[in-house]
């Protein structure tokens, strides 16, 4: 069991996260956040590992990552 | 449930200015938490560069030393003299550090003063609006090359890392990329050899660290951050050139 939680008011929405999860668990979504980007979600919360590759990836620090 | 990835104590919890898909919150995040790792954060000095970079003391959580343009090895040399058990580093974009302040890098490496430079290598000038840099490659089209770099009028792009690695003075000299997991996490065990050798006393430590600037080379985050792994690394090869210690 892991949790990824991704701070969206800080997320920029470059999209490097989805290209960091090996289960293409990531995407951007469609609505924009107060910073006028439109932040990453993940999809499928139950398939995540917790490997933390996407926090490796993030150059914003925006996602912490549980397990 | 345990947190097993958090934001390092050395980065300060704020928004950065960075454009989104920029590689500098990436390497932001490693130096800290390189510092983070060999509890140094309280007697680390670090040095700001301009261009980018130049907000360090709003993203550290250190003490930072803003120098003139290409000057931030010659201001780190004089805080590590004055104060030899501080922790002192610079953090440079490559116009500031190859191209103006080539005279400031060159000297203070080979004296082998005692301190470590991360080189932040976006092939451009961020923050004045992209224009050529020394690093720019050949046929890259910049706001002041826009028919692309020629290398019969321009020359060709200088690879510091090597270059620094021919002088005496020099303890590590390695080139990482910060466009993959992989890469990013290779770039960590760089970031803390290069730290281990200023922790030990054991002279100059150099990192060049290849990052994507989007908004300057007018893509978007992930073809930029392609770029990095294709066309950059193929020219800047990725590796260590000097590594005195063997560690």
């Amino acid at each position: 069991m892991a949790k990824i939680i991704i701070d969206e008011m800080r997320c920029k929405g470059c999209g490097l996260c989805t290209i960091a999860c090996p289960g293409k668990l990531l995407s951007l979504t469609e609505k924009i956040n107060l910073q006028g980007y439109t932040p990453a979600t993940i999809t499928c919360q139950d398939k995540c590992t917790g490997c933390a590759l996407c926090a490796e990836m993030c150059p914003d620090v925006a996602i912490t990552v549980f397990k | 449930m345990q947190q097993v990835f958090k934001r390092p104590v050395s980065l300060k919890d704020v928004q950065t200015h960075f454009c989104p898909g920029c590689h500098h919150g990436t390497i932001h995040r490693l130096v800290t938490e390189a510092m983070d790792e060999f509890d140094v954060q309280k007697r680390t000095i670090g040095v700001a560069s301009v261009g980018c970079s130049v907000f360090l003391y709003g993203y550290f959580d250190i003490d930072v030393v803003e120098a003139p343009h290409g000057r931030a090895p010659a201001v780190a040399t004089g805080v590590k003299r004055a104060r030899p058990d501080s922790f002192v580093f610079t953090y440079q974009g490559d116009g500031d550090l190859a191209a103006i302040g080539t005279a400031e890098i060159i000297h203070a490496a080979n004296r082998g003063e005692d301190i470590t430079v991360i080189f932040v290598n976006n092939t451009t000038y961020g923050m004045t609006g992209g224009q050529m840099a020394p690093t720019t490659l050949v046929g890259q089209k910049t706001s002041t090359s826009p028919y692309g770099r020629n290398q019969q009028k321009d020359g060709a792009p200088i690879r510091m890392a090597e270059l620094l690695a021919q002088l005496e003075g020099v303890a590590f000299s390695a080139r990482v990329a910060v466009n993959s997991p992989k890469n990013i996490i290779d770039a960590k065990r760089q970031i803390k050899k290069a730290f281990r050798y200023q922790v030990e006393g054991k002279g100059f430590s150099f990192i060049e660290a290849l990052s994507a600037c989007p908004t300057n080379w007018g893509m978007n985050a992930l073809a930029a951050n392609e770029r990095v792994g294709s066309e950059m690394a193929d020219y800047f090869r990725l590796g260590v050139f000097k590594n005195t210690d063997n560690m």
